[in-house]
């Protein structure tokens, strides 16, 4: 017969953790970060290689998904065009709160180099976004520290409140 | 960034003003000088009326009346063996001439040989739908609308292909802004928040790497450093950088006019 017997007293004390309901719930939150799958142009491509063997994503719990209703954190990468712009506010809109945007590259932040007529000039002219990376394209490693931070402002903010919904206007 | 400039008679000017200078021609050489393209050219003639042909870069290039277009396509397909319709598109003269010039590029994968039937239609004037004869052209066509506004007839789908079907204007024009007119600057905002949100929302930042003079937190004017969140008056004192720091790392040696000699013999 097993015999199971904890010594609460000897082995690093109980197996009780202390913590307030904000920190486990960012805890969550920040470590099971689902992407959309939002590859718009090359950007996507480095986005691909973040989720793939060497950069790993799923070691962050960062796995992406092909619906919305699934996706916590929408990464924006590549070129948004205005033909496209009402579907990434359909898409937005289709994610559940609390919900996240990491714009990646420079034509997601302000159009890059497509000053043209049928480019958006940024994201953020149509959804709310979160957290902008530089780059053209953006390394994984970018990608992967956005993601850091974003985790870090996840866990910063207050998750027992009623958090108020990102609004763009 | 440049600025805008209204590009409506960028056709009629002239992009060198050197009055010597002679633009380049790619050299003509007369129909009769290949074989294979003058029996073409005979087939043509014999049955619609051809305003020009001349062989450029070995290729024959005709010129018909656009009301012949399907005739002309139809012989060129089922009689001449010019099976695959590669490309079709216009090329926009209307400030020049008032119309377009279309042209379809024709390959013969028997003969191996490639021609262009060229035509010129007016602006504001339909073209006949060549979708029958190829399969290919249905895309052309409806992309010729889209940028040019060359309707087709008989076309099974007479609409926009790139360009959403709401868009104003049809982009490959001249006289279209490569940054868009006004439409296109607010077309996302108006289909997604409405026309009211334009004001919210603002017009479009296009210079990415604007610089705002007058803004001190997130700028600094070299030469004229002021501490962060300083009012700009534009009298701010000039800070000279030198780029030699004294006693500093060695970048360049700083040209003394005194202890330079001047060399007169070019041999030397």
């Amino acid at each position: 017969m097993a015999q199971h017997k904890v010594n609460y007293t000897q082995d690093g004390g109980l197996p009780v953790a202390l913590t307030s309901i904000d920190k486990i719930v960012n805890w969550g939150r920040s470590n099971s970060l689902w992407a959309l799958t939002y590859g718009l142009a090359c950007c996507g491509i480095e986005m691909m290689a973040s989720g793939a063997s060497r950069y790993d994503f799923d070691r962050f719990g960062t796995i992406f998904r092909a619906s919305p209703r699934q996706a916590d954190v929408m990464i924006v990468a590549g070129t948004l065009t205005k033909k496209h712009a009402e579907f990434i506010k359909r898409l937005y809109d289709q994610m559940t709160e609390p919900r996240w945007v990491i714009s990646m590259g420079s034509c997601a932040n302000t159009g890059g180099m497509f000053n043209t007529y049928a480019t958006v000039q940024g994201v953020d002219r149509v959804i709310p976004v979160d957290l902008y990376l530089p780059g053209c394209a953006p390394r994984p490693e970018t990608l992967q520290y956005g993601v850091m931070l974003l985790q870090q402002k996840i866990r910063s903010k207050q998750a027992s409140k009623a958090q108020k919904a990102k609004r763009l206007m | 960034m440049r600025a805008y400039k209204a590009k409506d008679n960028v056709q009629a000017k002239a992009y060198y003003t050197d009055r010597f200078y002679k633009s380049p021609q790619v050299p003509k050489s007369p129909p009769e000088s290949d074989e294979v393209f003058n029996s073409d050219l005979e087939a043509i003639k014999s049955k619609f009326e051809v305003l020009d042909s001349f062989i450029q870069v070995e290729q024959l290039v005709v010129f018909i009346n656009p009301k012949d277009n399907y005739g002309v396509l139809e012989l060129m397909r089922d009689e001449l063996e010019y099976s695959q319709l590669s490309e079709m598109s216009a090329i926009d003269w209307v400030a020049d001439r008032g119309g377009f010039e279309v042209f379809y590029q024709l390959l013969s994968m028997n003969k191996r040989k490639r021609i262009r039937i060229k035509m010129f239609i007016k602006d504001g004037d339909a073209l006949n739908s060549v979708e029958k004869l190829f399969r290919s052209a249905d895309w052309s066509e409806r992309e010729m609308f889209d940028m040019f506004g060359i309707e087709a007839l008989g076309h099974p789908f007479m609409k926009r292909i790139l360009m959403p079907y709401d868009w104003s204007g049809h982009p490959l024009l001249k006289t279209y802004p490569l940054q868009g007119d006004e439409a296109a600057s607010w077309y996302e905002v108006d289909k997604i928040y409405g026309k009211e949100a334009r004001e919210e929302i603002g017009p479009e930042n296009r210079d990415s790497s604007r610089v705002d003079r007058y803004d001190s937190d997130r700028f600094s004017r070299l030469g004229h450093e002021v501490p962060k969140g300083t009012k700009i008056t534009g009298d701010e004192p000039e800070v000279v950088q030198p780029y030699q720091e004294e006693g500093g790392v060695f970048l360049v040696k700083k040209f003394h006019k005194d202890s330079t000699t001047i060399v007169d013999d070019p041999q030397r």
